[in-house]
């Protein structure tokens, strides 16, 4: 059945809190999941005050400095602090985002942080993205041909085809969307979810892939497709403005054109 | 605790093969519904139904049956559909085979006695 409660060892209990050193300025709360599963303990959200005048402009820059100087075991992933990576997804303030990219002065009161939603967490941040990483191998995102690629020269492609792949070639599979998505928390294991839905549909549409029929037989199934209801949250949360809900309602639009 | 691989349970059984026809299906019934509902609310609202007679008298007309009857019909049928998504949503295994096999009985059960309630009133009954 559907999950509607956290198990009884997932509900979150208050944790500590860290205040800020004397005669700090601009004071902000942040209030942080903490999870470690070697302590056998449920998780919890510790406060940390932070000195704005003594910290970056992003939420990223605020976790970095509290693991550099007042909690080290603070555990969550980052890598390029530009938004390019997608290592740093996670739900801050209520939204699924990226923390490099989110601005602290965006968000009003306590900035509240959380690993991406409906995932095994692995300690704090880290979730497990193991599932979320087959979905994405399962659509073969490469590209497929049976024409041998030309001797001299790359495969050529007109600007309107290179057009159609751009956005969706854009997605830095940061997991934001499909752990935003409820279709994708009741059926995860089923539903592949707007990520793999969206990297599937830049292979439909790649003018150069000659695997289209074989990429949409493997998507008609009613839990592997048919589980978005168009609630279009991945669209709204997507931090790379990207419309995942599309590329599926275009995927939906092609296995009906197939057929009559 | 299963050793096959993260993949090898995503690919699982495979694609069904399946689910255009239910997702077109829903959409065209809807559609259906919204313009015999449209139909249906006008014809209420246009028409002076103060006693059973009356009401008998409107759904007689052959046109006013077959629409209602349509009605009906398109309605019962999209809410099966709606439902079964539901059931699907929401349930696993044994739970929603039996929801889903449950949910189309009693709608084929609710829109016969729709149907034929249409019917004997059309037929003076």
């Amino acid at each position: 059945m559907a999950e509607f409660r956290l198990p009884a060892n997932s509900r979150i209990n208050p944790g500590k809190t860290f205040p800020a050193a004397e005669g700090a300025g601009r004071i902000r709360r942040f209030v942080v999941y903490r999870y470690d599963p070697d302590s056998g303990e449920n998780p919890r959200t510790d406060v940390y005050e932070v000195d704005l005048d003594r910290c970056g402009a992003m939420v990223l820059d605020a976790l970095i400095k509290i693991k550099n100087e007042v909690d080290p075991s603070l555990t969550f992933r980052r890598s390029c602090r530009e938004g390019i990576c997608g290592s740093c997804a996670m739900n801050i303030d209520g939204t699924n985002t990226l923390a490099c990219i989110k601005a602290i002065d965006d968000i009003k009161g306590d900035v509240k942080i959380y690993p991406l939603p409906h995932l095994p967490v692995v300690k704090d941040l880290v979730p497990d993205l193991t599932n979320f990483y087959a979905q994405y191998a399962s659509i073969k995102p490469w590209l497929q041909s049976r024409t041998p690629a030309p001797p001299d020269r790359e495969r050529l492609q007109s600007r309107d085809d290179q057009h159609k792949i751009n956005d969706p070639a854009t997605c830095i599979l940061c997991a934001c969307c499909s752990t935003s998505c409820p279709s994708y928390w009741w059926n995860g294991d089923r539903y592949l979810g707007p990520a793999a839905l969206l990297a599937a549909y830049r292979w439909i549409v790649d003018s150069r892939d000659e695997a289209t029929g074989d990429r949409l037989d493997d998507l008609e199934d009613p839990f592997r497709l048919y589980r978005c209801h168009t609630i279009m949250n991945c669209t709204r949360t997507c931090p790379k403005n990207l419309n995942p809900a599309q590329a599926i309602a275009e995927t939906k639009k092609l296995l009906i054109e197939r057929r009559h | 605790m299963s050793l096959r691989s993260p993949l090898s349970r995503v690919l699982g059984l495979g694609a069904a093969s399946d689910g255009p026809a239910h997702w077109w299906a829903q959409r065209v019934s809807a559609v259906g519904t919204a313009l015999l509902a449209v139909w249906f609310a006008g014809g209420v609202i246009g028409t002076d139904l103060g006693d059973r007679a009356a009401v008998a008298g409107w759904v007689a007309k052959p046109l006013n049956s077959v629409l209602l009857i349509l009605l009906v019909a398109t309605m019962s049928y999209h809410s099966n559909l709606g439902v079964r998504v539901v059931i699907e949503d929401y349930s696993r295994g044994w739970a929603k085979v039996t929801g889903i096999v449950a949910a189309q009985f009693i709608h084929v059960v609710l829109a016969g006695v729709g149907i034929i309630a249409i019917l004997r009133m059309a037929m003076g009954g």
